[in-house]
């Protein structure tokens, strides 16, 4: 590897200021078994009107990242050991919470995960709408009542002035997530976190969503980061996409590059679990090995080398760093990336012996690149 | 008739209006619960009146006593209509019951209605101070303890709370007694005053015993409001409340109490039925001319209709307000208001 280390948040192309800023970002937990290291040095730089989407499976750190930026990670077990998020020029994890709360709802907003959950059951719609606009813009309760409205028919719901004064269980799954985009949306934040938007919803729901969610970001050219565990999804509608393994940036790149580029071999494996219409049928459908990563514990060398098919030597004992050597913009952290002659040449050497450095077997992995 | 009811069944719905449907459905719920309520009623009719069968030898000797002479013996097993049989008995009793008439009594020659209306309103504002008192209490203390959930505040509150759990009433009424009336002389020892007659007298007397009935029922509220706010504040709906960045007083009191206070609401339900009993202890502790002491008289000077027709008056008091906490529940959440519906 000749590849210097460098700073992990690439420069990127554009000038425009990046608005929000996340240094070596580490997010623990107190845990029976030790320390759980959910993020993990993390460095993202988001630029003002940009999308990115943060991949990765269950318990990769995606969700407690985006909840970090916000300060929305209620734990008595949590430690925050170090790093920095900088927003609009402000370091804001240092901010008492009650000058956080200022920036939650007003400038930095959230679309949660599942719909059915997150609205107030006992409060109207309406309601919940109207106390965002009255506390964070002043408005007075008749105003904040039309503004609401507006915002409603403005996601797309049908009879807003009828569904303000309903109840969440009145509405279906997808008008629901309509709703809580409104909400976020009410007072223009310039940064939006959509965790999961549409995992919860029916499929046929969730292009709206994500169309509703694309339509909105560039109207009021809102920053976004959209959490997801499905690369489909993160495909036609971000700017760059950071994919997240075990509490790390594995792989970060501008979209069509990391698409086309792969390097990271999580990445690659990602890719390849995302089912395609042009295999034949009963194709079996690509899974990786083994489970996500055990995140207490000190971690040594690649935490994801016991299901890569890649994984040498020293893959066990050291950690890669998350470099650019290729391009500025496209960092990955492995010794032997996809598609280079190390990578190659790993994954020649593991098939011949039958299986990967770390003992898996060959057999598991259905033979990538080769 | 089967085919008949099978055809309007099959029929109907479809011809029918939904908001018509709605309100047969509501009419229907109300009706039920409305017929559940008087079958309890005539239950518990039915054993109160039994008591009377199972005085030991001939009720009139019971209730006048051992020195009663023949000819009011005589008057009154005719009165009582010992000689015909149970249920007929039973039947005129429950009649003039319906008429709201329970008798007369025999040692006060008083009717009974009137004479439990006459203590009704002392009784019920010692249960609406009380209930008032403890709920005051409760909400802030069982909100806060859930959300700072084993810090010390919560340790402290909901130990106490149980503490105050375990004591029983009299011991905490003698207690308050010592200190604050026989010790700092705040307030009268017993008796009562009127509301009518001096407004703050009654206030100043009804206090001690509404505080004494207060402070167990507030304890078994701020641990049933805690239990239950700790589960909502799991909720994802509040991190969502907090992510708008409201503040948090504001998520704890219009966002998460509300949904967590169905337990406290069909228990301070009971608790209002309970009450409106009177508190025998408190009652006779303070004494205050209220059901609870009238209910302990009646029984010490066997004064046996009164004593029936207290308890069928505080059962139906209690069946009563238990079934109006029923259809309190819509109010609090739409969700049940919709699914009855």
């Amino acid at each position: 590897m000749t590849a210097t280390t460098q700073p992990a948040a690439p420069d990127t192309t554009n000038d425009r200021e990046p608005l929000l800023v996340v240094d070596d970002w580490k997010t623990y937990f107190k845990t029976a078994g030790g320390l759980l290291r959910a993020v993990d040095g993390v460095s993202l730089r988001v630029d003002a009107g940009s999308t990115i989407g943060l991949v990765g499976e269950s318990g990769s750190g995606k969700t407690i990242l985006s909840r970090s930026i916000l300060g929305l990670v209620r734990s008595r077990r949590k430690v925050e050991p170090g790093g920095t998020i900088t927003y609009d020029g402000v370091v804001i994890n240092k901010l008492s919470p009650k000058e956080r709360r200022r920036y939650w709802g007003k400038d930095m907003a959230m679309v949660f995960q599942n719909p059915m959950t997150s609205l107030n059951p006992v409060l109207t719609i309406g309601r919940q709408l109207t106390e965002v606009l009255t506390l964070h813009l002043g408005m007075s309760k008749a105003l904040a009542r039309a503004r609401a409205v507006e915002l409603l028919e403005s996601v797309g719901i049908p009879e807003p002035k009828k569904r303000a004064d309903e109840f969440p269980h009145q509405l279906s799954g997808g008008m629901r997530q309509r709703v809580t985009i409104a909400i976020a949306l009410s007072c223009n934040p310039r940064l939006l976190l959509a965790d999961e938007p549409t995992t919860a919803l029916d499929v046929t729901v969730q292009a709206q969503i994500l169309d509703l969610l694309d339509e909105q970001q560039s109207a009021r050219d809102m920053t976004m980061i959209l959490v997801t565990h499905d690369l489909g999804v993160v495909a036609g509608r971000t700017d760059t996409v950071a994919v997240m393994y075990a509490g790390k940036i594995v792989e970060i790149a501008p979209t069509k590059t990391l698409f086309t580029e792969t390097r990271h071999p999580y990445a690659e494996a990602l890719m390849r679990s995302i089912p395609t219409m042009d295999a034949p049928n009963h194709t079996r459908l690509f899974t990786i090995p083994g489970r996500p990563a055990q995140l207490t514990g000190e971690p040594k060398g690649c935490r994801f080398a016991p299901r890569c098919s890649y994984a040498q030597e020293k893959c066990l004992t050291e950690q890669p760093p998350l470099v650019a050597p290729e391009r500025p913009d496209h960092s990955f952290a492995c010794w032997f990336p996809v598609g280079t002659k190390p990578g190659q040449e790993a994954l020649e050497r593991n098939l011949s012996a039958g299986q990967t450095a770390a003992g898996t077997s060959m057999s598991l992995m259905t033979v990538l690149g080769a | 008739m089967k085919s008949t009811t099978k055809t309007v069944e099959g029929t109907r719905p479809a011809a029918r209006p939904p908001h018509r449907a709605r309100w047969i459905a509501r009419v229907r719920a109300f009706a039920l619960k409305l017929a559940t309520a008087l079958g309890t009623l005539f239950v518990v009719s039915l054993a109160v009146y039994s008591l009377q069968e199972l005085l030991p030898g001939d009720p009139a000797v019971a209730i006048l006593g051992e020195q009663a002479t023949p000819e009011t013996i005589a008057a009154v097993r005719a009165d009582l209509r010992l000689d015909d049989s149970f249920l007929v008995r039973y039947g005129a009793w429950l009649g003039d019951a319906l008429l709201l008439d329970l008798g007369t009594s025999y040692r006060s020659g008083a009717p009974v209605m009137e004479t439990i209306l006459d203590r009704l309103p002392v009784t019920f504002e010692l249960m609406v101070l009380a209930q008032l008192m403890a709920l005051a209490v409760a909400i802030p203390l069982g909100t806060l303890a859930a959300y700072r959930a084993k810090t010390v505040f919560d340790r402290f509150t909901t130990g106490s709370a149980f503490a105050m759990i375990s004591v029983p009433e009299f011991v905490l009424g003698l207690v308050l007694i010592y200190y604050l009336t026989l010790g700092l002389g705040w307030f009268p020892t017993t008796g009562w005053v009127a509301f009518g007659e001096s407004p703050l007298e009654n206030l100043h007397h009804a206090f001690l015993p509404a505080l004494t009935m207060a402070i167990p029922v507030a304890a078994v509220y701020q641990r049933l409001l805690r239990t239950d706010m700790l589960a909502t504040l799991q909720e994802d709906f509040v991190t969502m409340a907090q992510s708008k960045g409201l503040s948090t007083g504001h998520i704890l009191f219009r966002h998460a109490l509300r949904p967590s206070s169905f337990s406290l609401i069909t228990l301070a339900g009971v608790n209002t039925g309970r009450l409106l009993g009177g508190s025998v202890i408190v009652e006779v502790l303070f004494v205050v001319p209220g059901i609870g002491q009238l209910m302990i008289q009646s029984i010490f000077l066997r004064d046996f209709v009164m004593l029936q027709g207290t308890v069928i008056f505080v059962a139906t008091a209690y069946i009563v307000v238990n079934a109006l906490v029923d259809l309190s529940y819509g109010l609090i959440d739409p969700r049940v208001r919709h699914r009855s519906a």
